[in-house]
């Protein structure tokens, strides 16, 4: 790039000039995607030639804004969370160009879901315990494990994936990063059906799966330091989403205040204003930390965002069903589904309630955000590890 | 003070009837439940009729088990250790304690278990809440009641409309299935249109009565959760490695769970007060039950929250118990009036008005 990223000004010019070249009303939906991806303008912050302008990302939001205004479509983030959030900040850090040319466009314009083959059963919070093996044949890799709690694995077309290439050396040296065709051959994906009735995560069993090498991302044995990366972009994904004031759950229960009076007590009322202000000052938090964020780089400030968060989508549901009272006994629907994205809003009382205790869970759980805030940020020292230096081969399984 | 101890008869009763519930209320056949069309288990419930549950408080003259609320708040917590779907609160403590408030001729086909009656309210309702708005005229009754616990798996309703409780008849009233946040223990709304009723008693003492009586032990049923809770995340966080250590070896979570076990013991300490204060007749049981509810109903959602979480990922599954618990615990906590609500009928009660 010769000049110097585009201001807002600039980037107005630039949407306008857009729009004029293409009529959202008549242009289809995936052509006009793709066009504003190639312009730059899908997100402002990712370099020249890869939907972006190298803009600082707090320019984002306006941008999003001035394609909503126009009626233009969007590239429907919320089904396609783990991409967005995840995946594409960890190509954008350590993929060749040509991954990055590959994989980048279809994943913003939603052509192609991801998911995120992370967690197994005997790894969760110890992510780096991992026993998915992939060896290494010539040119390509052969990939043999069980993946769980796979969400929307089976609506994706790619997943990012940590094996064990070296069960010779201690856990977090080990392993290696890879993009899964959730297409080959030997991936079997199984819903997992979860507390709230439908199935958003799975079970993935990876048999003989052959990736090939052009599909590693980052080298081998990197695999801890790139999952790092695509962990901290996921506490952000998760915890430090814009949004307007009022724009989250807590949004929801001031509506119900607000056009329910019958509903209200003194007791309710304290506890909904001590929310809102918990809520308010998470946001501005949030809104805080994508001021201070270059593109593919957030610190450990997105696990407090997403800590927060869980705490209070799980506090602010649980006063709406007490507001509620006996109308919060009632359910809309348990039946098994296999959602092809999460939405709050959209369903019972309950159901917010249900699905937001998986928020203290999902992208690490609470307990561990709160040791990585403690001994990343706060230098305090870690817990005693016992597993730290053994070779993987050696851990009691 | 009243005795806040078990005796030798509820430990015998305790004992008998968890090996039954091992045989008969598994967690599996609890969860399949709460997706089959019966509104409730009727075969546990024929099990507990044989094991004289449902009439324990009834006296010995009524065909009941000569027994006291005391014992009752025993199968109160046996039966919240394992979300038994059965209509033993609605039932088996609040329509019967209105019948002994009447001496009602309902006594004895309740206290066998061979009959089920309701009270026609809403779930939600506090003691010392207002009632639905069911007239009556000519011993014909017309209105709508919703949110009623248990309405599906009745044979009788008990509704108070007006200046009286009637008994009308189930098969009287149009009922609609619910679909619940608890579906252990489902809701049902009703419909009466011109219902014949009989007059179970006048006034509202009686349902006051049931309604005390309802909050007073569901707050054993809430214990027995917040045990079973309890005792399933210790077992599973001594059992869990990660990091090559059981979980429950950080501090994090072990502090949490010794809070946990001190809040249990309060809430055996606050239910066993209230259960005794109702056998008792003891003039403590107002603030009795308004503590009960506004203590235990916060320990057994502590309780069940803190097992989905400590159970990390498989805690928020269908194919584990814990959300069986979650559910019920909450739905528990907003039954017979929330903690916020008790807590002002306690401001009431002790003089501590509002600013
Ligand atoms: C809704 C949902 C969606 C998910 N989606 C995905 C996905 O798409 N892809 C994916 O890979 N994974 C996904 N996960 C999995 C998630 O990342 C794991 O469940 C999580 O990391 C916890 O691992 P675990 O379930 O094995 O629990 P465990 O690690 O066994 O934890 C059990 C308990 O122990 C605590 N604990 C563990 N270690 C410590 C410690 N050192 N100090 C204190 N406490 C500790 C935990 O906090 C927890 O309370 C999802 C989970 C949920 C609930």
């Amino acid at each position: 790039m010769s000049t110097a990223p585009p201001g807002a000004d600039e980037l107005e010019r630039r949407i306008a000039a857009f729009l004029a070249a293409h009529d959202p009303a008549r242009t289809e939906r995936t052509a006009f995607l793709r066009a504003r991806f190639d312009a730059g303008l899908a997100w402002v912050h990712f370099p020249e030639g890869l939907g972006g302008l190298g803009a600082p990302v707090a320019l984002q939001h306006g941008v999003d804004e001035a394609f909503r205004r126009a009626g233009a479509p969007t590239n429907r983030p919320e089904a396609n969370a783990i991409g967005l959030g995840m995946a594409a900040p960890t190509i954008l850090a350590f993929g060749t160009e040509e991954q990055k040319r590959r994989f980048l466009r279809p994943l913003w314009t939603g052509e192609e879901i991801w998911c995120q083959l992370f967690s197994e059963p005997g790894a969760g919070s110890d992510l780096a315990a991992l026993g998915t093996r992939a060896v290494r044949d010539g040119d390509s890799w052969t990939v043999d494990g069980q993946k769980v709690w796979t969400s929307m694995a089976h609506e994706a077309r790619w997943g990012i994936l940590v094996a064990r290439t070296d069960p010779d050396v201690p856990k977090h040296r080990g392993m290696t990063y890879f993009v899964c065709d959730m297409r080959a051959p030997g991936v079997e994906v199984r819903p997992l059906r979860q507390l709230t009735g439908e199935a958003e995560f799975n079970e993935v069993f990876l048999t003989g799966v052959v990736v090939p090498d052009e599909h590693r991302l980052g080298e081998v044995g990197e695999g801890w330091r790139v999952a790092t990366t695509t962990l901290m972009n996921e506490r952000v994904a998760i915890g430090g989403r814009a949004a307007p004031r009022e724009g989250g759950m807590i949004g929801v229960v001031a509506g119900l205040w607000r056009d329910r009076p019958e509903l209200r007590t003194p007791d309710t009322h304290d506890e909904l204003l001590r929310l809102w202000v918990d809520a308010e000052a998470a946001r501005l938090t949030g809104e805080r930390l994508r001021q201070a964020l270059a593109a593919g780089s957030p610190g450990p400030e997105g696990s407090a965002a997403k800590l927060s968060f869980a705490r209070l989508n799980q506090e602010i549901s649980g006063l709406e069903l007490e507001l509620l009272g006996s109308e919060g006994l009632r359910h809309d629907d348990w039946t098994m589904r296999r959602p092809t994205e999460v939405d709050f809003t959209r369903r019972s009382p309950g159901y917010r309630y249900l699905r937001a205790k998986g928020n203290s869970i999902e992208g690490g759980t609470s307990e561990i955000l709160r040791n990585i805030i403690a001994e990343r940020v706060l230098g305090l020292p870690g817990e005693i590890r016992v597993d730290k230096d053994v070779p993987w081969k050696d851990l009691p399984k | 003070m009243t005795d806040l101890l078990y005796g030798e008869i509820e430990d015998d009763l305790r004992a008998g009837l968890r090996g039954m519930l091992a045989d008969h209320c598994g967690w599996q056949d609890v969860l399949a439940g709460t997706e089959a069309d019966e509104p409730s288990d009727a075969a546990l419930w024929s099990a507990l009729a044989g094991f004289g549950a449902p009439g324990l408080a009834v006296p010995e003259d009524r065909d009941g088990g000569g027994a006291t609320w005391r014992e009752t708040a025993v199968v109160m917590e046996e039966l919240g250790r394992v979300v038994a779907p059965v209509p033993f609160l609605t039932c088996s403590v609040m329509a019967t304690a209105a019948l002994l408030a009447a001496d009602d001729e309902l006594l004895p086909a309740l206290a066998s278990g061979e009959r089920t009656a309701v009270l026609a309210v809403p779930f939600g309702t506090a003691p010392d809440a207002p009632l639905p708005d069911v007239r009556a005229s000519g011993g014909r009754l017309t209105g709508e009641v919703r949110d009623v616990a248990d309405a599906l798996a009745a044979d009788v309703l008990l509704v108070p409309a007006q200046d009286a409780l009637y008994a009308v008849e189930a098969g009287h009233a149009a009922r609609a299935p619910v679909t619940s946040l608890d579906m252990t223990r489902r809701l049902g709304d009703l419909a009466f249109t011109a219902a014949p009723g009989r007059v179970v008693a006048t006034g509202e003492a009686t349902v006051r009565a049931a309604l005390t009586a309802g909050a007073a032990l569901l707050a054993s049923e809430q214990l027995g959760l917040a045990e079973r809770c309890l005792e399933t995340t210790v077992a599973y966080v001594k059992e869990r490695y990660q990091f090559g250590r059981p979980v429950g070896s950080y501090q994090a979570l072990k502090h949490r769970l010794a809070d946990l076990w001190t809040s249990v013991t309060q809430a055996r300490a606050v239910a066993r007060h209230a259960a005794a204060c109702l056998a008792d007749g003891d003039a403590d049981l107002p603030v009795a039950a308004a503590l009960a509810q506004a203590h235990c109903s916060q320990v057994a959602v502590r309780a069940a929250e803190e097992c989905v979480q400590m159970h990390g990922g498989i805690g928020f599954t269908w194919e584990h118990p814990a959300h069986l618990y979650l559910k019920r615990a909450k739905a528990d906590a907003l039954a017979l009036g929330t903690p916020g609500r008790h807590r002002a009928t306690l401001a009431r009660l002790l003089d501590l008005p509002p600013a």
